[in-house]
This record gives structure tokens, sequence and C-alpha cells, in this order.
């Protein structure tokens, strides 16, 4: 659908010769226009608070806390290893981010197809972040009425005082969010030490102010540009939409035709609508657009039109909901309000939640069942074969062997393939530290006369002495001489 | 330093990059605005078509122009603080062989104090200790499992290390050295002085010596033969001579295989055996003794634990 560009935003100044004649200058790039919106109190806007503060609690939260006397969430890059509570996962373990990325991705699906961009209005960090970041506004210049005036007045003292305040509190927010991203992936106690004592690394140091400058930069300056013109997901989700979604939807069918009124009159006889035209949907919006339009590719679904709207309802004793969730077949009449709860169940949705409902089962069984070891097998490969001075037939294989465990173990190791196949280890005691990796060389010794053909298929099997739970197969090949 | 063949080149490179950073600022200024045409409306941009299809001008926001003039800007600090522009060294002095440089140095400082310690101490000691085996294994992995295995017992050609049987000698010191020069082990072809029949003779006799079966009429004949033709090396009873690397040739050990067959091939052809001076794979740094002085002592160690 085509945005209307309003004409003064794309328009420079004419020149001052006022000729009708002289060519006015199109700009092919628009200026921003700094959109202050209106705060608001409702029902939604305290679901987003409530968010808000359940997201912050857990991403500033979540790094402090220990398990097991160490960090119970890290992402160490440097170690390969990933610690999410009692978990340790490693590179290997790959397959699981895999899985959860998928299961993210379904998840915005089928929120998105049944009430839209849930995601975008109330979870999203840049929601979020630009939330936090106009509370702090609010609370240090004012409603949006004396920002705006800020924004007009001359740089005096006190403008200088005022926005100084707020940017040190924004960069002691952004900075503190740019702390906490670093400290999941370098432990955040020996982090807050090394900040306090200026002892930081060059890394460190790079990208806790480079999430800082982010976060500062996205929440205070680019806000609704980032969902505008940069955000991917923001212009897939639209995709997902269909008739039976839940939109935030300004309901033409009793708000028009429009036009302000006195409390008193009796508007349905002098022909009016609901919609007294107070433009308190458009004041609200943080991406600046009247949502009586109809649904728009900027509307990022955080309701605040709604919780606007129902205010002025009430004062004027009029119902709610002229500005409400609803799908595109209630505004064209094919069902009543009441049908949209039935509508949720549809093929898309259900195809989404049994997708979901599979993957998450295979993810927590896979979970649930994962060994805590590894062995990957690589052959000597110099020489395939040798005959021992018996007259068998030999060959060398190193086993590499991961212990995932945060237990040391002692393991066996059996191979099996040919008849009477022996395995030859330089020591019986093959052990293993918590979460370390050994190299264990392994010879197999074969009877020629139970070897049939160039190459066999032989499997070792490796397993924990103390926990037979704790047993890896691996395959590999036997070659003849 | 120079890579360019000649003065031409990185001039040539100077001026294409730079008027290719100019020549994009300029196309950008030019397309940031345009003038309409008397009568045109502004949110409009070109003429409609199919009598009711227009384009419309719903332009990107200004800032986004500033990431184009932004990647300029970068292109310029850039060029002037690393090389870039031809022979230009930048302001950083920055080379791949310095940062090599750098990269070698603090692997130095940092394995440094863990090697300091079992340089204080001799290879036998060394060998006892489970945290330099865990070092040197790695480093036998890395460097001679190749040739002699994973499991360090070789293969055919290539002698196994963790038997007693050596031919240079099992002392720390002969280790070392074999590590640090290689060796040449070379036995000549005897096949024209002995001749079909008495290479097979001698074949015979040697089997004898480990007490191998072997047919004692030829084996009887073989022994004046051997005296005259290989004990020089072998010595005379046939125990080898390791300052030669001559092998043993009374213990049950083959280099080249044990069957009558394998020991004529290596009468009559000769052998010719090298195990390459390891120094230089080592490394080049400080740490190259270090190095030597731990896998030394994990090969030591190999035999000792039987």
């Amino acid at each position: 659908m085509p945005a209307n560009p309003s004409t003064e935003n794309t328009l420079a100044q004419e020149k001052p010769s006022s000729s009708a004649d002289v060519p006015i200058e199109l700009q092919l790039y628009a200026i921003q226009q700094k959109i202050q919106p209106r705060a608001v109190h409702g029902v939604f806007a305290n679901w987003r608070i409530a968010l808000v503060l359940l997201t912050q609690a857990l991403y500033y939260g979540l790094p402090w806390l220990q398990w097991d006397n160490r960090q119970a969430v890290l992402f160490d890059l440097a170690a390969r290893k990933f610690y999410i509570f009692d978990l340790v996962f490693w590179p290997q373990d790959f397959i699981y981010l895999t899985g959860l990325l998928i299961l993210a991705a379904l998840a915005l699906f089928l929120f998105t197809a049944v009430a839209g961009r849930l995601w975008c209005g109330y979870a999203c960090p840049q929601t979020v972040y630009t939330e936090i970041f106009m509370w702090v506004e609010e609370w240090l210049e004012g409603d949006h009425l004396a920002r705006k005036k800020l924004d007009k007045s001359s740089w005096t003292a006190g403008k200088l005082r005022k926005r100084g305040l707020k940017h040190a509190v924004w960069l002691a927010i952004a900075l503190w969010t740019g702390f906490t991203f670093v400290g999941y992936f370098s432990p955040i106690h020996t982090l807050a030490a090394d900040t306090i004592h200026a002892h930081l690394g060059p890394w460190e140091t790079f990208w806790i102010l480079f999430y800082g400058f982010a976060t500062w930069g996205n929440a205070g300056f680019m806000r609704e540009q980032v969902c505008k013109y940069m955000c991917p997901y923001s212009r897939f989700q639209s995709v997902m939409f269909d008739s039976d979604t839940l939109t935030v939807t300004y309901d033409r069918s009793i708000g028009e035709p429009r036009g302000s009124r006195s409390k008193k009159t009796d508007y349905a006889a002098a022909g009016l609508g609901t919609c007294v035209d107070c433009s308190v949907c458009v004041q609200v919006c943080p991406t600046g657009i009247d949502i009586r339009d109809g649904l728009q590719y900027e509307c990022i679904g955080c309701a605040a039109c709604i919780d606007g709207c129902d205010q002025i309802m009430d004062k004027m004793g009029y119902p709610r909901g002229l500005i409400r969730y609803t799908t595109e077949n209630v505004v064209k009449g094919r069902y009543p309000d009441s049908g949209i709860l039935k509508k949720i169940i549809r093929p898309r949705t259900v195809i989404y939640s049994v997708l979901m409902l599979a993957i998450s089962g295979a993810f927590v069984y896979s979970l649930a069942t994962r060994v805590p070891l590894r062995v990957d097998v690589v052959r000597d490969r110099a020489s395939l074969s040798k005959e021992t001075d018996e007259g068998m037939i030999e060959n060398v294989y190193r086993l590499q062997l991961i212990n995932k465990d945060a237990h040391p173990h002692r393991y066996t190791i059996q191979a099996q393939g040919i008849p009477g196949l022996q395995v030859v280890l330089p020591s019986q005691k093959i052990t293993a530290a918590p979460l370390q990796t050994i190299d264990i060389p392994v010879s197999l010794v074969a009877d020629p006369v139970e070897l049939k053909g160039r190459s066999i298929a032989v499997s070792f099997t490796i397993q924990s002495i103390d926990d037979p739970r704790i047993k890896d197969d691996v395959a590999t090949r036997f070659f003849n001489r | 330093m120079s890579d360019f063949t000649s003065d031409f080149w990185p001039i040539y490179i100077s001026v294409l990059t730079l008027l290719s950073i100019i020549g994009t600022w300029m196309f950008l200024r030019k397309q940031t605005t345009r003038k309409l045409a008397p009568g045109e409306k502004p949110e409009l941009i070109e003429h409609t078509w199919d009598d009711d299809l227009q384009d419309l001008n719903n332009p990107l926001p200004r800032w986004w122009l500033g990431l184009f003039y932004g990647t300029m800007v970068f292109a310029g600090v850039y060029l002037l603080l690393w090389p870039g522009l031809g022979n230009y060294a930048g302001l950083l002095g920055w080379t791949s062989k310095g940062e090599y440089e750098a990269e070698v140095k603090a692997a130095e400082t940092r394995f440094q104090p863990v090697y300091a310690g079992f340089m204080q101490q001799d290879i036998p000691t060394v060998a006892a200790d489970a945290d330099a085996r865990a070092i040197g294994k790695n480093l036998f992995l890395t460097y001679c499992s190749q040739c002699h295995g994973s499991n360090a017992e070789g293969a055919r050609g290539f002698p196994n290390l963790t038997d007693h049987d050596w031919l240079y000698g099992g002392d720390p010191d002969t280790i070392v050295a074999t590590i640090t020069s290689g060796r040449g082990g070379m036995m000549p072809a005897m096949g024209g002085a002995l001749g079909e029949d008495g290479t097979r003779e001698v074949a015979n006799y040697v089997l004898s010596l480990s007490g191998r079966k072997h047919d004692a009429a030829l084996a009887t004949a073989g022994q004046a033969r051997f005296a005259e033709n290989c004990a020089a090396c072998h010595m005379p009873d046939g125990t080898g001579m390791q300052a030669l690397g001559a092998p043993n040739l009374t213990d049950k050990v083959w280099l080249y295989g044990g069957s009558e067959a394998a020991i004529i091939e290596t009468i009559a052809k000769g052998r010719n055996g090298v195990m390459p001076p390891m120094t230089q794979t080592l490394g080049t740094t400080s740490n190259q003794q270090a190095k030597l002085h731990l896998l030394s002592a994990y090969v030591y160690g190999l035999s000792q634990k039987q």
C-alpha cells in the first residue's frame, strides 16, 4: 500500500524568488520527523510495562546467577563451551541452537497468525528499550507537549541541563545494557571487578561501548526508523496475516462519519459515528501513523491507540472498542467479535502448533537422553594396515574422546565387526577429567582368516565404567592387507 | 618491500581507488534531490502507466544517505591508517609479517613458564611426569605419528618406538640426537656380490640367528658368507652396531619384514631408511628446545613403562 509522503516532508524550501515557474526541488531522501508520542495508560500499556519489567529482569539478572560454582548462563567463546544451568554445550551440539531458532521462528509465525505483531508491540528489544528511554524522557523533560516545545526552543542553559541529564541517564542505561550483554560471554563477576579497576581487555571495552552505543542510538534516536526501514521481521510478519488474524483495527462501520460534537449530542441522530476526531490515536502512536487509514506496514501492533481511544470513549460515555483487536472478517461483517475465538483454530495455526509441538518434543527428548560423551575416530593414514610378527592384521586408529560431563569418568573400549577382533590400548586405564578431550591411540588386531574383503565395517563402543548409560558408538573401516 | 613489478601499478591502483570514492560521492550528491518539471506533482515520480498505475515518491530516510557517506569516510580513514593505496604503508605501519611475529612472541611468553620447569629436569625425570607426558603426546601426535603411527608402534620401514629395540640406541642423549639431526640407515645392496644362491644362504643363516625355522644346510653355507660380507656392520655374532644403525639380527624385530622372501629382498636390493631432522619442523622460536626436550622425554618414556 502506498504511504502518503507529506508534502512538507519531501519538499525543500522554495527559492526566495516567488515566481511560479521556478522548479521546486524534490528531496529523494526524507528528513526524519521527530515523533513525540503522548503517554498512554490502559490495559495494553500495562501489559507492555509488565513485559518490559519481565524481560529486563531476566536480561539484566540472569548473568549474575551462580550455579554449581560457576555462572549459570555463560557462553564461553574462547573455550567453546556454552553453559546453560546444568547443561554444557559444545560446538558439536550446534544442532540444538538450530532447533531453538526453528522453534523461535515457528512461535513468531504462530503468534503473528493469531494476533499480529505481538512480538513487535510488547517484547522486541527495540520496543522495550524505546519504552524505557521514553519513561526517562517523560520523567526529565515532561509530557509530549513539553518535549515538543523543548525541541523547538533555542539552546538555553535550562535546555542544556535537561538534555544533558537525559543523555546521562540514557547513556548509563545503555552502558549497563552493553556491560550485561558482554557479561553473557565473559564471566560477569570478573568483568565487574575489571570495570571498576579499569582493567578491561580491549575487546571487552570495545563490545561494551559498541552495544552501549547501539542501545543509546536505537532506543534514543532511531526508534520507529528501525521498524520501518531496518527490520526484516516487520516486513515478513505482515505476510503471515490472514483475514482471521487479530490486528489493531479502527472499526469504520461504527466510527464513521467522524466529527467533533458535544457530549450531550445524540450523535446517531446527527448522522455521526462514534469517532469524535480527537486525534488521540495519532498522538499516542510511536510510529506516527493514523490507524484510521487502515492497516499499515508501519503499525507495530503496540495497541497504544486502543488504550487512548478507550479513554476517550469512556469520557464520552460511548462503548469501548472503536479501535480494538479484531479481524478483517469481523470488520467485513462475516462473523461477530464473539466468533473470533473459534477462528483461532484454523489450518494455519494448527500446522504451526503441530510443528512446534513435534520439534519441542524432539528437542526435549534429545536433551533428556543426551549422553555427555562424544567420540570421533581418526584412522592412521600413513599405513592402512600392517602384519604383526604373529601374522595378524593390525589397523591403528586415534580415538578423540570428549568427556562432556561435569564428573571424571573411566571408560572401556570395545570393538565389533570381525570375529575375534582384539582391541589393543596403550593403557587399560582410560580416564578423562570433567570437560576434557583426550586422544587415545588404539589398534585393532584381526586374524586374516576372518577378513572377508579389502575393507570391513567395524565399530568402537566406548562406555563409562561408573555410569553404563554414558556410551557412544563410532563406526569406521578396517583394512585388510 | 613492494610487490609491484613496476612503478606504474601502485599509482594506477591509487588513482583508481581514489577516483572511485570521489566518483561515488559526487554521484550520490547528484542523486539526493531532483528538480521538478513545471506542473509535476511532488509526490509522484515519473508518469502514469496504464491509466492509473503511478509511481509514488516514497523516499528512504535521510540518515540512510548518511550511511552511504559513512562508508566513504570509513574508506578514507582506512586507507590513511592501513596499507591500501599502492606503496603507501599506512600511518599504523601494519604488516602481516609484523602481526605474525607479534603472535609468535605472545605464544612464546605464554608457554615459556610452562616449559621452564621441565627444562630444569633431565629427560628420565620429565618422562615420569604425567603433565609432561600429556604435552609430549600432543607433540608426538602432531609431528611423529604420520610415520611412527598414533600408537608409536611404527609400520613396515618405520621403527616401533615402544619395544626395547633401538637401532641407534635408546638413551636420552641418543634420542635427542636422532630427533635433532635425523638418521639415514643405509644397507647396501648385496645381491651382486653374493649372487642368487649366496643371498639365499645368507638369508637362511640370518633366520637361524634368531632361532627361526630355516634350512640348516643353507644356513651353514651362509655363515661364512655372512662373516665375509655382513659382519663388518652387523658384527660377527649378528647383534648389530648402534653407531651405524645396523640392526640386531638376533632378536625377532624386523623392520622390513621377517619372512625368508623379505630378508632375501633386503639383502639383494639393500634398504635406505630415512628419519628426517625435526628441529626446523618443531619451530623456529625459543620454545623449540623445550619442545625437543619434552618430545624426547615422551619417546624415551614409551619403552620405559613396560
